[in-house]
Parts: C-alpha cells; structure tokens; sequence
C-alpha cells in the first residue's frame, strides 16, 4: 500500500485532472505571464522611461508592483546562488575561510543604501543607454541588502553537519558533490528559509528606497513603487500614498500566502529532529498543489533533474579529508597565503588613503565621525524606548496563545512592510505643527524595525514553559519581583535577537530616514545618514566613502561591544531547555 | 523472501572471484597506531600496536571500556579516519578513504531525516551510480529481509528507535559489503528492541541470508559479544591495546541462562576487571602521585547510593559485578565506572570481577550527611592528587582564589582537553558536595568563599 506513494503514478490516474487542477493550472500559468511581461520591460532603451513618466494613476500601480515584486525575486535568486557558492567555500576550505568570514561580518553592517551611490554609477556605465543598467543597480540593492544573513546561516549549518551523518555520506562513498546536496543543503534548509524570509521583510524597505535614486548628475526612476511614492511625495498627493500602501500590503499578504507558507510547510522535514514535532507549519497552498494530479505529475521531470543534478559525478573537495597531520608543505603554502592576504589588505588601503586624501581633510573625519555619534544617540534612545513599550505588550500578547496565534503574523507582517511609504504621513505632520525635525523625524528610523522587537518578544513569551509560569504562580512571585526574576531572563535570548536586528535595520534607515520632503518642504535632522544622503544626491564620492566607513565601524563595534556579548550570555545562562 | 535471495545471487559470484584472490582474509591490522594532540599540543596515544585479522564467515566483536580506542580503531577500518602508523588493509589493499565492500551500522543510527526509508535505503546504491531500476529492486529487497515492508515511504521521525536501526541495517546491508561494521549498534535502544534486533540479526546470519562475509561489531557490553560474536576481541584503555582474545564456541542460538554462557560472561568481567587496575593506584601501593588521573564524572548521590546498595543485604560488602550490573540495570561499562569511581576514592576494590567495600566504605554506609561530606572531603584531599593540589593552592594564596584554567593547563599536560573537561567537571561537583571549595562558573574561578 505504502509503496504507491513513492512509485510514480501510473498514466491513466496522472493525466486525469481533478478540480484542484483547474486552480493550481490557472495560478501557475498567471505567474509565468506576468514574469514575461516584467521582463520584456527591463530591455527596451532608458529613453523611454522619460517618454512615460510613473504617472500617479491608480491603475498602474498593479503593474508598478509586478516590477517591484520581480526585481525582488531576482534579488532572492541571486542571493541564494550566492549563498550556496560563498558558503561553501567557506566552509570547505579554511584557507577561503579565513578571508570570507570575517569580510562577509563587515559586509553586514555596511549601511546598504550607501552602495547604492557606486553600484548605480558602475552598471549604468556597464549598459549605457538601458534600462537594464538601472535594473541591475536596483537588484544588486536589494542583494546587498538579503544576501549576508543567509550566507551566514548557511556557513553555520555547514559547520555543524552532524558527525555521524557525516560519516555516514563519507562511508556510503557519496561525492562532494552528492553529499552537498544530499546532505549540507538539506541540512542548512530550515535555518536558511528563515534567513530568507527575513531577507525578504528587509528587502521590500530598500526596493522601495533604490527604485528612484538621484546619483550626482544620474537621476534614475524605475517604474516600481518607489518612484510612484516619491512622485506622490513631490506632488503633495496624500491619497497616492496611501494607494501605493494598499498595494504594497496586498503584495505582501500574496507573496506570504502563495510563496512563503508554502515553502515554509514544505520545508518543515528537513528540520533536524529525531521525532515529530507537536504543530507541523501548514499551508493552503502547499495543501492545493498537492491535491492536484497533473500538476505533480508535472513536477517529475524536475524532480529527476534534480536527482540528476545532485548525482553528478563532480568532484569537489569533500570536506573532511582523511589526514593524520598537516606536513610542512602546507605550512608553506599558509604562508604564502597569509603574504598574499597582507599584500592585497595593504595594497587596497593605501589606495583609498591615497583617493580620500586628495579630497578631505582631518576635520571632514572629526565632523562624520560626530554626525556618526548623534546617529548612535537616536538608535540608542530609540531601541530603548521601543523595548520600554514592545517588552511588556509583547509579554501581554505571548502568555495569551489564543490571541499570540493571532497577532504574531500581523507583528510580521509589519516587519516586513516598508516603512518608507509611511514616511510621508509623518513628514506632513512634523510639517503642518512645525515640529523640530532633529528631534520629530528620529522616530522614523525605528518605524519598520520595532516590529523585530515585538515579534520576537510574543515568539519568547510564547515559548515560556508553563510549569515555571505555574511554579511562579505557586511562590506568589508578582509585581517587579516577577518581571524580574520569571519573565525576563526567560525571554532574554529572544529579546536580543529581535533588538540585535532592529538596531541593524535602525542603522540602514537613518539614511532614508534623517532627510525627508513633503512637496518643496525638505526637512532634515543632523546625523550620520543625513550626512551619507547629502554627499549621495551632490555626487560627492569621498564623502560617501567616508560616511560609509564610519559608519561601518561604529555598526560593528556595536555589536560586539554590546550585542554579542548580551547575546552570549543569553545563550549561555539564560537559554531554556 | 524470494526476490530478496535471487538478487544477492549475482553479488555473490563477484564475491566468488574475489575470494579466490583473496583467500587468505578479509581485513589485515598489522601494528596499528593512533594519536590525537593533547591540549598542551603533544601527542596523546588512544592505539598501540593493535594486530587484528578477520575471516570470512565470523562475527568478531571488540569489547572495551569506553575511551579504549575501539571506536577508533572501527574508524580506521571505516577509512573514515588515517593511523598515525602501522599498516590496515582490506581485502589485500592498503585502507585509504573508505573502502569498498565495508559499510558501516551507527549508534546513532546516522539517517538522513529529510530522506524516507527507501530513499535512505537506495542512498548507498546512489552513490556507487546504480541505475535506479536495479537500485529499486536492491532497495525493496533489503527493506524486506531486514522487516521493513511497509514502511518504505515513512521519514525516520515517524519511527520508533529499533525500527531506525533496522533502517541502519537494511541502509548497510543493500550495498552487499563483505565486512560489516558496526558501532554499539544497539545501546541507543531500549532493552527489549535491542535484544529482539539482536536475535533477528544472529538468525538471518545463522540461515545465511545476510549479503556479506563478516561482521566486526564494537561493543562495551558483555553478555551482547558473548551473545552474538565468534570471537571476542578484548581492549585495555590508555593506551588501547588488544588484552585477550576470546573464542566462543557455543552454537546459536545461544541461551543467556546456559551455565556455560554464564561462565563464559564472568570469566569475562574478570578479564576486564584485571586489566583496568594498572590504570588505577592500587591500596596497598604508594598513593597516586600523578595529577594527570583521569576522572570520569559520576554523581556523588550515585556514589552514595552504590556505597548503601553494596552494605546492605544481600551483598553486605561484597558484589559479584555481573550480577549487580543486572540488579541495578546497568550496562558493563557503566558499572565499571562507578566501580572506579569507588575505588579512587579508597571506599571499594576492584579486583577478579568483584567489588568489595573497603572500612571506609562501610563507614561511609552508615554515616550522617555532614560526616559523609567530611570523610568524603578527607578521601578526596588524601587520595585525588589534582584535589589536593587545588586545596594547597587555594590555602596558601592570599586572595583563597584560583581560576580554573591554571588546574586546566596542569590536567591538559596529561589529557586531552576533552579529559581535561570531564575531569574538571568531576573536580567541581566532587569538591562542591564535599563543600571543599566554591566554583562560580561564570568567572571560572575556585575560592575558599564558604570554608567549612
């Protein structure tokens, strides 16, 4: 009986459709319609963008969120592919090791925006006169932006590949090749999904930042959302942006619906667990597809070139190699590496001394370094301020499981939605009551990434095990001894991986966030990301440069001076179960 | 049944040529040594000299204590991982990276979650580019002969412990090996599992129905080798060496109750026994000088609880090891353990496969908790060396504090930094319960902060 399942289905019963059929047919055959469409856009000549202007006209905003959706995807095909060969590498290789690890951690906390100013410049120059150059720009945005935390994660399942299961691939003589995809990949699955989602959530903010970029003299707007808002900013519109709201938050529910829970639940075997867990991820649409007959039917031809694919006789270093020791020839080639690392370091920071020199002085480097001090002010102030009011909600809402179940999706969807399309709204505030925007625009850095916190929070409470809750019950634990002793440090762990990544996203923002305009309004508050913003819009390349550093650095030190260290010893004491 | 014999029928003429090469044995060990770093960077030896030769047609096991070398050696032969010297082949050829016609039976299973039964099952068969027809049938055919049917399509999370196994076995068999290995394969089972496991794997190999010419299983069970193997490979720890070779000539199947089984299993325990001792400073010899004792961590409520187990009725201080091994539960090696443990501490002797208290031990039996904690901290400062070191230590700074990486470095110098760990660990909850010292975690630090 059993054995049905696992045989491919015979003819008769494949080829007969059932209703599911109809449905699933008609969903997949839109989705490759509207993909060629996207792309026939992308190659026609960047003239034609100012022949037809983003015209403010609702209509077209279903099409502007078919563009900003595909450039999207391409982002997330890109940065796995990415991920798959940087991971790998990485990790099979410690020499590789060495050198991406630590660049791909500094990668993480450059501010994504500022690449902008030279990505932009380098591919229009790649495709002079298209719309692709443009395009490009923007994906690679958006790349930047998904690519480092699921590389990451990946390089950490594929460290920790379990000893046994190792030794069992190299046992059965599978290939490097074979056993990455049998068992590195399956294995890097969950962690890597929810990487990318969270990929995804921070994407939409940039898409939406990196459609209409004004680079020095290049000024580019691709029909997308973006420059749909910042027309509607520039015409003073208020119902356009909320039009454009509406829209982007459809997109988002259907992106959530039709592609992420599906591969959520899908993916939920590969988690690595020896028994089946309590609640399996459902989906509606995992559940359609694979009701339907013809369309699995329509699957096996993938399904075998996948088997293909990964069965390929290709040989790769496997990884754990049989070695007693290392000899001395080894030793050699070390040191040849490390003379070759040097080389290149030193070689790369005496050129941009040599490019920074000829343009700054010592007190442009004092002036950004101090914006950089009252931007990490703001962040500071304002992750305080989202924990004094996320914390106690989130805890409210998570020991509630009924109403938990139901706001938990809302907190990340909220996530997920970019916040730059609220900026507006604010903007029109801060300008209508003449409010100091130093002070009054601060609040925008935080608007997208407080959600983190919540999330996160509500995730922790939930978790909280019922017999300590029972336990404190039981000792008459209340009030601030409660808090202090019970809930906290049992949702510690979970608070900090939320704050870690608000105050990342806080960072990002403040570029977008620290300028903003209404009309002929420009407001602008003195910080870090106003500085990096100004130098942007005049072309001022050394300045962007500059900015960028500094803001790098004070980024990392951050977190390692605050965030990990917090991090460790949450999961050192702190860490349930 | 039938599809499964007439599938193994081709393999076995390959086999056939093969043999007639290969006469003389399936796996050659001449002078095997291994070494890892120590945590001060030396070389800690875990093999010496191991010389092992297996035939066709016999079940060999390799019985030891827990960090005898076993495992090791079982990986050497794997391919999985290279001798420091010595010299291991397999079917005439020199062992390098796994080697064909070996698969290998893991303690913990080692399957593929994501995979179903048959798909983990055909993995094997993938990698060697077995066309998928042929793999199907190989496949269905294993699944059937280990007692599977039924279950192809079932992830393992969706099955019960011993039927993973099955699934281990069926995974290893379908490659058709000429030598299987196997790692403990039944102690991550409960007892009924692994012994019904046990039974089935010696009757398709009494019937002739396994795919393959011999078995190597490591084990630290005791009535298990003796239950199943043909001959029986006995270890010695630190370094691992190869202390005695038992032939066991019952025919299967084999009955645990048999005198003879009995006897054989005691005459066992007494090997083992006897061979642990050197490891160990004997009660009458000078107390161990070495700090470098390696401790394994064992509960002091287990210690107290052995020492009142081994006082009362009906031992009254003197225990037969296998049979208190079977009133407590508990497997050979684990007894072992707490026997060491004991005697380390001079509260019993091990010695011909029997524990017996010692005066102090006796006293301890009937003592209030406090007067346990100070004889218990008199033993401890007087005949574990790297205690009183740390005693003296702590005593004559002036701050009475001392972090714990200063012992570490000291341990590490004997040990490699994993036995430097367990035996710090055993140091802590030693000294804690004997109230010798405090220990904050967090700072690594020992300090005389509650003197007593």
């Amino acid at each position: 009986m059993a054995l049905q399942d696992i045989r491919a289905p015979t003819l008769g019963q494949a080829l007969r459709p059932n209703i599911w059929d109809g449905v699933a047919f008609v969903l997949v055959i839109g989705a490759l319609v509207l993909i060629v469409y996207g792309g026939e856009q992308t190659v026609v000549p960047l003239s034609t963008l100012d022949a037809a202007p983003v015209s403010l006209d609702p209509a077209n905003l279903p099409l502007y969120a078919l563009r900003t959706t595909m450039r999207m995807m391409l982002a997330i095909v890109c940065s796995i592919v990415f991920t798959f060969i940087y991971a790998a590498l990485a990790a099979k290789s410690r020499r590789a090791g060495m050198v991406l690890i630590p660049l791909l951690d500094i990668l993480q906390s450059v501010p994504i925006l500022g690449f902008l100013t030279f990505t932009v410049v380098f591919f229009m120059n790649l495709f002079p006169g298209r719309v692709l150059g443009a395009e490009l720009a923007c994906v690679f945005a958006i790349f930047t932006s998904q690519a480092w935390n699921m590389t990451f994660s990946m390089y950490q399942s594929m460290r920790n590949v379990p000893k046994d299961l190792e030794e069992a691939s190299q046992s059965f003589h599978l290939s490097g090749w074979q056993r990455f995809w049998r068992l590195d990949v399956p294995f890097a699955m969950p962690g890597l999904i929810w990487n990318t989602m969270m990929s995804m959530s921070g994407g939409w903010f940039f898409v939406v930042a990196s459609e209409a970029i004004t680079v020095g003299d290049t000024t580019v707007t691709l029909p997308g959302i973006g420059p749909y808002v910042a027309m509607a900013i520039k015409e003073q519109n208020l119902p356009a942006i909320s039009y454009a709201m509406l829209t982007m938050f459809l997109v988002i529910l259907a992106y959530d619906q039709l592609l992420f829970r599906p591969v959520v639940a899908w993916a939920d075997k590969f988690r690595f667990e020896q028994t089946a867990s309590a609640s399996a991820p459902t989906s509606w649409m995992l559940d359609l597809f694979r009701r339907t007959r013809a369309l699995r039917a329509l699957t096996y031809p993938f399904a075998t070139l996948n088997k293909a694919v990964s069965n390929l006789h290709i040989a790769l270093p496997g990884g754990l190699k049989m070695r007693a020791r290392s000899g001395p020839s080894s030793l050699i080639v070390d040191a040849v590496w490390f003379a070759v690392i040097f080389t290149g370091t030193g070689y790369a920071a005496w050129k941009v001394f040599a490019y920074l020199s000829t343009t700054l002085s010592p007190s442009d480097v004092f002036s950004a370094v101090g914006y950089g001090f009252i931007t990490l002010a703001r962040v500071i102030v304002l992750i305080a301020l989202a924990t004094l009011i996320w914390v106690p909600v989130g805890v409210w809402i998570g020991l509630r499981p009924k109403l938990a179940e139901r706001i938990q999706p809302l907190a990340q969807f909220l996530a997920a939605f970019p916040a730059n399309l609220a900026f507006p709204v604010f903007v029109v505030i801060i300008v209508r009551y003449g409010l100091n925007p130093n002070l009054w625009l601060s609040p925008l850095m935080i608007l997208g990434t407080q959600w983190y916190i919540l999330f996160n929070v509500i995730a922790g409470a939930s978790a909280f095990p019922t017999d300590l809750r029972e336990a404190a019950g039981s000792l008459h634990l209340k009030g601030w001894r409660w808090w202090t002793k019970v809930i906290l440090p049992g949702i510690f762990p979970y608070y900090i991986t939320g704050a870690i990544t608000a105050s990342g996203g806080s960072w990002n923002a403040s570029i977008v966030a620290e300028v903003a305009s209404w009309g002929d309004t420009h407001l602008m508050a003195s910080g870090l990301g106003a500085y990096i913003a100004t130098a942007t819009e005049a072309g001022d390349f050394p300045r962007v440069v500059l900015g960028i550093a500094v803001m790098c650095i004070l980024v990392t030190l951050f977190n390692r001076l605050l965030w990990r260290p917090l991090y460790a010893f949450g999961e050192r004491r702190l860490r349930l179960g | 049944m039938l599809s499964a014999s007439v599938v193994f029928a081709s393999a076995d003429q390959e086999k056939l040529m093969l043999e007639l090469t290969t006469q003389t044995s399936l796996l050659d060990i001449r002078g095997v040594c291994r070494s890892f770093p120590k945590g001060s960077g030396e070389e800690l030896l875990v093999l010496e000299k191991v010389d092992l030769t297996i035939h066709s047609g016999e079940i060999v096991g390799l019985l030891g204590r827990s960090g005898s070398g076993k495992s090791t050696l079982l990986r050497i032969i794997a391919g999985l991982i290279a001798p420091s010297s010595g010299n291991a082949k397999c079917r005439g050829e020199t062992i390098v990276g796994p080697p064909n016609g070996v698969s290998m039976v893991f303690q913990s299973f080692a399957l593929f979650p994501w995979l179903t039964v048959l798909q983990n099952v055909e993995l094997g068969l993938e990698a060697l580019g077995i066309d998928s027809t042929e793999r199907r049938t190989r496949a269905l055919a294993a699944i059937d002969l280990i007692g599977l049917d039924g279950f192809e399509s079932a992830y393992p999370k969706e099955l019960s412990g011993g039927m993973r196994q099955r699934v281990g076995f069926a995974r290893a068999l379908v490659v058709h090996p000429d030598l299987l290995l196997m790692d403990e394969p039944f102690s991550a089972l409960d007892v009924l599992t692994a012994e019904t496991l046990r039974t089935d794997l010696v009757d398709l190999w009494v019937e002739g129905r396994l795919p393959i010419k011999s078995v190597l299983m490591v084990t630290h069970n005791i009535e298990e080798a003796v239950l199943m193997c043909d001959r029986i490979i006995v270890f010695s720890s630190n370094p691992g060496r190869v202390a005695a070779e038992i032939k066991v000539d019952l025919p299967h199947p084999r009955n645990r109750l048999d005198p003879t089984f009995r006897q054989l299993v005691d005459s066992v325990y007494a090997r083992m026994t006897q061979r642990a001792e050197p490891k160990m400073p004997t009660l009458d010899g000078i107390p161990g000088t070495s700090v470098g004792m390696v401790l394994d961590h064992v509960s002091s409520n287990v210690l107290s609880g052995l020492i009142e187990t081994l006082a009362g009725p009906p031992y009254n201080g003197h225990a037969d090891l296998p049979v208190l091994a079977g009133h407590l539960q508990l497997e050979a090696d684990e007894i072992f353990h707490l026997g060491e443990a004991l005697q380390v501490l001079r509260f019993a002797q091990l010695s011909e496969g029997d524990l017996m208290l010692t005066d102090a031990g006796k006293r301890f039996a009937h003592l209030e908790t406090d007067a346990r904690k100070k004889l218990f901290a008199e033993h401890l400062i007087n005949y574990v060396p790297v205690m009183g070191l740390i005693h003296r230590v702590l005593d004559e700074r002036p701050s009475h504090t001392a972090p714990a990486a200063r012992f570490r470095n000291e341990l590490e110098d004997y040990m490699s930094e994993n036995y430097a760990d367990e035996t710090l660990k055993t140091i802590v909850s030693w000294g804690r319960y004997a109230e010798l010292f405090a220990y904050d975690e967090q700072s690594e630090l020992f300090s005389l902060e509650n003197p007593h």
